[in-house]
């Protein structure tokens, strides 16, 4: 199949991505004498269509099937059923079609060559990547520049920071000038400020046409960048739509907000005996717990729970409105839940 | 040429890559120094002049050997543990082309072994570094090393697809030296032993060196060694086409 002229255009649809019942399958064998066969399904039956230009979040928790999802559609694995086009090719059978267009960013300190410099880095994967020799050096200034790194490149790559690194992963990303971005948890590990400036360059790729497909952990990442969101749980996705329209996930509910010393599951179990409580998580902070209950908006649970948690040495206590983090903790709670009707797929807004 | 160029431009970065790794340099150089101190030993009785010569270039050749095969298939692994795999094999390019440069990278790093040993033979034992056919050991070294590399290509076809590939390696290693004849005649083997030896391509290679080195046929066993070394790379590269698609459906490319 020609990869050039009339029959790209052609195909130059104006979705950059276009997924149908992707499913994927792990098996794995352990043991020689008496073998073992397991078989893990992390992605169950996905649909999903990106625009072009569009920038797509894909939330999920750990072992959600976000990664194998993201490495179907950028042709690293192949998917055990369904069908997956990618800037108008077949991500099984137009693995190069796909693979020249495309970029994949991953988090995390691993992918790249730490002994060589940064500039070798880009050097070698320029070339792999077929950037032609006279353009090498200009558009490997051009990405340093754009993530920062400008001025650093002659360092060994060893002698980077986390976030340095991060910088470095997006330029090689970026030096074929992709259609579409794969990026994969980016900021993981990134801090504050190097997140917010990762945040910035990811909003810019997309001002200026670039699809990008970003799966994160951070709402406040996602609901600032992301025009659509795609939460996915078990293997499915359990709801989809612009952030305001997630957040109506917890719509007609209230967020309690308590710093609290020593709390334990005891003390959760009584609160979410509590009528009303709809979801209660605990996160650590230093020496303290933040303990964040939802509750049907017309129900006052405060002192119930308060009571509930009686004892023990209380902080800050405040009453939000419910957040994208809300709305994401409550699709992900109910799609978890075992009473939740897990093959239920939850489309909220328009699913293009 | 833009072929050529990303080969050579991928061959020399991963030689700088393995050659700032201090645990490369010396697997390198102080493995073939013991092999070599043990074959001066050897053969040290020999009545043949140019015995101890053959011994330290044969010990330089086994630690080449072991540089082809522990890099080609640690240097898989080693891409799979830091991440870098799932990026190489992403290139919108066919498989041989992203893994042949490094398993040339570790034929070349191989060639510290040789010098290494020869050094350490001068030095050490005072063999005098008088080859029979400079002019052939000078062709017959980056010739054998270029097609170790290629040899390299077709077990790295194996590693790619197997996340334990690293006690593959460790099996082939020593057979592989003795079927060769780096180090003793292959005359002194056992005759099923014969076939085997004759299909392999650091079998000519070391013949080659070694005849460039203590006398002999040097051209012929190196035009052998290329062509069996050329069947490799094709016999790897359409290997490494059909091993890639099963590392994406068994999803080996990566770690988990």
């Amino acid at each position: 199949m020609t990869d050039s002229g009339i029959g790209v255009l052609g195909r130059g649809a104006e979705l950059a991505i276009e997924a149908k019942g992707l499913r994927r399958v792990y098996r794995s064998r352990t043991g020689w004498l008496r073998p073992r066969r397991t078989q893990v399904e992390a992605v169950r039956g996905v649909d999903l269509t990106v625009r072009r230009g569009e920038l797509f979040g894909l939330l999920g928790p750990n072992g959600a099937g976000k990664t194998t999802t993201i490495k179907m559609l950028n042709t690293l694995l192949i998917p055990t059923a369904g069908t997956a086009r990618v800037c108008g090719f077949d991500v099984v059978r137009e693995t190069m079609q796909v693979r020249r267009r495309i970029g994949y960013i991953f988090g995390g300190d691993r992918g790249l060559y730490d002994r060589l410099t940064a500039l070798d880095n880009l050097r070698y994967f320029a070339e792999l990547y077929g950037v032609p020799a006279r353009d090498q050096r200009r558009r490997i200034g051009e990405v340093l520049e754009l993530v920062g790194l400008t001025g650093r490149e002659r360092e060994r790559v060893e002698g980077y920071s986390r976030g340095m690194r991060q910088r470095l992963h997006i330029a090689r990303g970026l030096l074929h000038s992709p259609e579409l971005l794969f990026m994969d948890e980016p900021s993981i590990g990134v801090d504050p400020v190097g997140a917010r400036e990762l945040r910035a360059t990811v909003a810019n790729l997309a001002a200026t046409g670039t699809t990008v497909l970003l799966t994160t952990h951070y709402m406040a990442e996602a609901d600032e960048l992301c025009d659509r969101i795609a939460v996915i749980v078990h293997g499915r996705i359990r709801a989809l739509g612009t952030p305001a329209e997630l957040r109506r996930h917890a719509e007609g509910r209230r967020v309690l907000e308590v710093e609290v010393y020593g709390v334990d599951d005891g003390h959760l179990a009584a609160i979410r005996r509590v009528p009303g409580v709809r979801e209660c998580n605990v996160e650590e902070r230093g020496p303290a717990q933040v303990l964040t209950v939802q509750s049907d908006a017309g129900r006052d649970v405060q002192p119930d729970m308060l009571r509930a948690l009686s004892g023990l040495r209380l902080g800050r206590v405040e009453v939000r409105e419910p957040t994208l983090e809300d709305a994401y903790v409550a699709i992900v709670s109910e799609s978890s839940a075992p009473s939740s009707d897990v093959d239920q797929l939850e489309t909220v807004g328009v699913a293009s | 040429m833009s072929l050529v160029r990303m080969l050579a431009v991928g061959t020399w970065l991963h030689v700088k890559q393995l050659s700032r790794s201090p645990f490369e340099i010396a697997t390198s150089i102080l493995i073939p120094l013991v092999q070599a101190t043990l074959a001066v030993y050897l053969f040290r009785a020999s009545p043949q002049p140019q015995a101890l010569l053959g011994a330290a270039v044969g010990a330089g050749l086994m630690g080449v050997w072991s540089s082809v095969l522990f890099g080609s298939g640690g240097a898989i692994q080693r891409h799979r543990w830091e991440g870098t795999l799932e990026v190489l094999m992403l290139a919108p390019r066919r498989p041989v082309l992203v893994i042949l440069p490094f398993t040339i990278a570790t034929a070349v790093t191989g060639t510290y072994s040789i010098v290494a040993t020869l050094l350490w033979g001068r030095l050490l034992y005072g063999i005098r570094l008088t080859f029979a056919d400079p002019l052939g050991f000078v062709a017959a070294v980056p010739v054998c090393i270029l097609s170790l590399g290629m040899f390299g290509l077709l077990l790295a076809s194996t590693f790619v697809l197997m996340r334990n590939a690293n006690a593959l390696a460790n099996t082939l290693e020593y057979p592989i030296w003795l079927l060769s004849g780096m180090l003793i005649p292959i005359t002194t083997l056992p005759g099923w032993t014969g076939p085997l030896a004759a299909v392999l391509p650091t079998t000519w290679g070391s013949r080659a060196v070694r005849a460039a080195a203590t006398g002999g046929e040097v051209w012929g066993p190196l035009a052998v060694c290329l062509a069996i070394s050329l069947v490799c790379l094709a016999l790897g590269a359409l290997a490494l086409s059909y091993v890639e698609r099963r590392a994406r459906a068994a999803a080996t490319l990566a770690l988990a």
